[in-house]
């Protein structure tokens, strides 16, 4: 065996090295050391991230190891930086959340799961064969179950960790039965080799077999037939872990799932899934804004708006185009920094003072002056209002499926675009409430945590920066070009 | 073999019952793989591989989702799904 192809994987082992040390800091160091454990753990990754964009600009060709089960390029290396960013933050934000009274004992588990899934989303990302495939979005998402019921002393935590593992087991089966008809009509598990298999064909089998596999990930990224789990989820399980649930783990099996589509399923775009995705977005954006109107609770509140968001990032998807590939990393990028500031602020108003309602926050700007100027960015982020960086990502990626040019792409982006302005309502409605209206009991003055101010201070200019300075487009849209021809 | 399991996971009022349905599709799943490599493409081995992978990590979900069930257990004393109504919208 040539070892030399394990160079490929440079990140994975990166990453692996950091899930290592801290693994033996967590073991061997003595318990009081382990305060320390959650600054070192971001720490570690923040060098990881760092090193992922140097090996990024010092230009990473296209690499393909293990018999083609595992390829990297500049496009994949990018978006796992774009993962590693988020996850800098949400370790960041989760600092405080781990040092409490509560956690002391749990502390490492808590790092080590979450670094497994991630290294589970890099290998869904590479995987260039159903097998690995299988194997990344398993090690994705089982962890994150565990992940959910962190809070032992909490039932909600317990009542959302059986639904995810439940409905996360159903999609996978989902998931390998469409896989197993896509093997009995190709014979093969390699992405091209199934690929230029299906090439022509039209039998119902691989329509089914199609269905199930949207179906499959259609769980995962929380599309609206399969949505039922998520708000329950989100709802119940710690602020952290719905942070990193909603953004890292949507935008890994985002990018995961344009890959399956465009290089296996490429050849039937038109006459088979193109129309499934079409319906599927539709339904999407629209029933995650109409229910988000309704929420109380802030954490579910921002499940449905994250469903809806979820719309959007798959208009990147049906573009299967350059322009749409760079659009939707851009906008997983832009989510990340936009979503992980408004769970920032939860999550700092519920360690100060455990309260999530969406009532709670009348009259907010008048005790936490700082705290809602963040979360009005990011509400105006999330709405796309310029010059936020959310307007940016909505823009470009409704260019991107614009270019498609059929009647019925001009129809789904009209009805994304009425949809923009439904969901301004709802952003607006937490605005409302933290400026406007008056409250007898107003969450009293606090001041938060060195971490979570850090954390919220990244996600702000991120918010402000990322939609001005346009280079950052640019670069994503440069390294996407050269993958256009592996759309077949 | 797959639609009973279908079958099961919507209907069952219990969550071991729940988990059984959801083994019986992932067998059903493991069983197609290894007939189609067995009658259709018997020259090389991918689809049994792929069962034997498949197996393990079923093995891996049911211990998980086992452990996550005697959690509730202890709190609620019952593992009827209709006891996990307490977020609704």
């Amino acid at each position: 065996m040539d070892y030399s192809q394990f160079l490929a994987m440079k990140q994975e082992i990166g990453l692996l090295i950091v899930f290592l040390l801290v693994f033996l800091y967590d073991t061997f160091l003595p318990q009081r050391a382990g305060k320390g454990l959650p600054i070192v753990a971001s720490l570690l990754m923040l060098v990881l991230t760092v090193a992922g964009f140097f090996t990024c600009f010092l230009g990473s060709p296209d690499v393909t190891a293990f018999a083609g089960m595992y390829a990297t390029s500049p496009v994949m290396t990018a978006i796992k930086n774009i993962l590693n960013i988020g996850v800098v933050i949400v370790l960041i934000q989760s600092i405080k959340w781990a040092n409490g009274e509560l956690m002391i004992m749990r502390r490492g588990e808590f790092y080590e799961l979450l670094l497994v899934t991630l290294f589970g989303m890099y290998l869904m990302i590479s995987a260039r064969h159903f097998l690995l495939f299988i194997i990344g979005l398993e090690s994705a998402s089982l962890p994150l179950a565990a992940m959910v019921a962190f809070d032992k002393n909490r039932y909600e935590s317990h009542e959302a960790a059986v639904k995810y593992i439940l409905t996360a087991v159903f999609s996978s089966a989902v998931f390998m039965m469409g896989l197993s008809f896509v093997y009995a009509l190709s014979g093969s598990l390699y992405f091209n080799t199934i690929g230029y298999a299906i090439i022509g064909q039209h039998s119902t089998m691989l329509c089914i077999a199609i269905a199930f596999v949207i179906a499959g990930m259609g769980f995962k990224l929380s599309l609206v037939p399969f949505h039922l789990w998520t708000a329950d989820v989100y709802q119940g399980a710690p602020t952290s872990v719905t942070s990193y649930l909603s953004v890292i783990s949507k935008g890994a099996a985002a990018f995961a799932f344009l890959v399956i589509m465009a290089q296996v399923f490429g050849a039937v775009y038109e006459h088979i899934w193109s129309w499934m995705l079409y319906v599927l977005i539709i339904l999407t954006i629209t029933i995650g804004n109409l229910f988000a109107i309704r929420q109380k609770n802030m954490k579910r509140f921002l499940a449905f708006s994250s469903i809806s968001q979820a719309g959007y990032i798959m208009l990147g998807v049906i573009a299967d185009n350059t322009m749409g590939t760079a659009a939707m990393m851009y906008y997983i990028l832009v989510y990340i920094c936009s979503n992980l500031a408004a769970f920032g602020v939860i999550g700092a108003i519920e360690n100060a003072t455990g309260r999530v309602s969406m009532e709670d926050y009348n009259g907010l700007y008048k005790t936490n002056p700082r705290l809602s100027v963040v979360m009005m960015l990011a509400m105006f982020s999330l709405a796309g209002i310029p010059p936020f960086a959310g307007f940016f990502s909505k823009f470009f990626i409704f260019t991107g499926a614009l270019a498609v040019g059929t009647v019925a792409i001009y129809f789904l982006v009209g009805i994304a675009l009425i949809n923009t302005i439904v969901s301004l309502y709802y952003y607006l409605l937490v605005v409302k409430a933290m400026f406007i209206s008056n409250e007898e009991c107003v969450i009293p003055t606090f001041r938060s945590a060195c971490s979570e101010r850090l954390g919220l201070w990244i996600t702000v200019a991120g918010i402000v920066f990322l939609g001005l300075v346009s280079p950052i487009y640019n670069w994503l849209l440069e390294i996407t070009a050269p993958i256009a021809s592996l759309f077949v | 073999m797959f639609c009973c399991g279908v079958y099961g996971f919507i209907t069952r009022k219990n969550m071991i019952a729940i988990l059984i349905s959801l083994e019986l599709m992932l067998n059903a799943v493991d069983i197609n793989f290894a007939l189609f490599n067995r009658y259709l493409y018997p020259g090389h081995m991918e689809g049994m591989f792929f069962t034997l992978f498949a197996i393990a990590i079923a093995a891996a979900e049911t211990a998980l989702a086992i452990a996550i069930i005697i959690n509730i257990f202890r709190v609620t004393r019952n593992v009827d799904v209709q006891g996990l109504d307490k977020m609704k919208l």
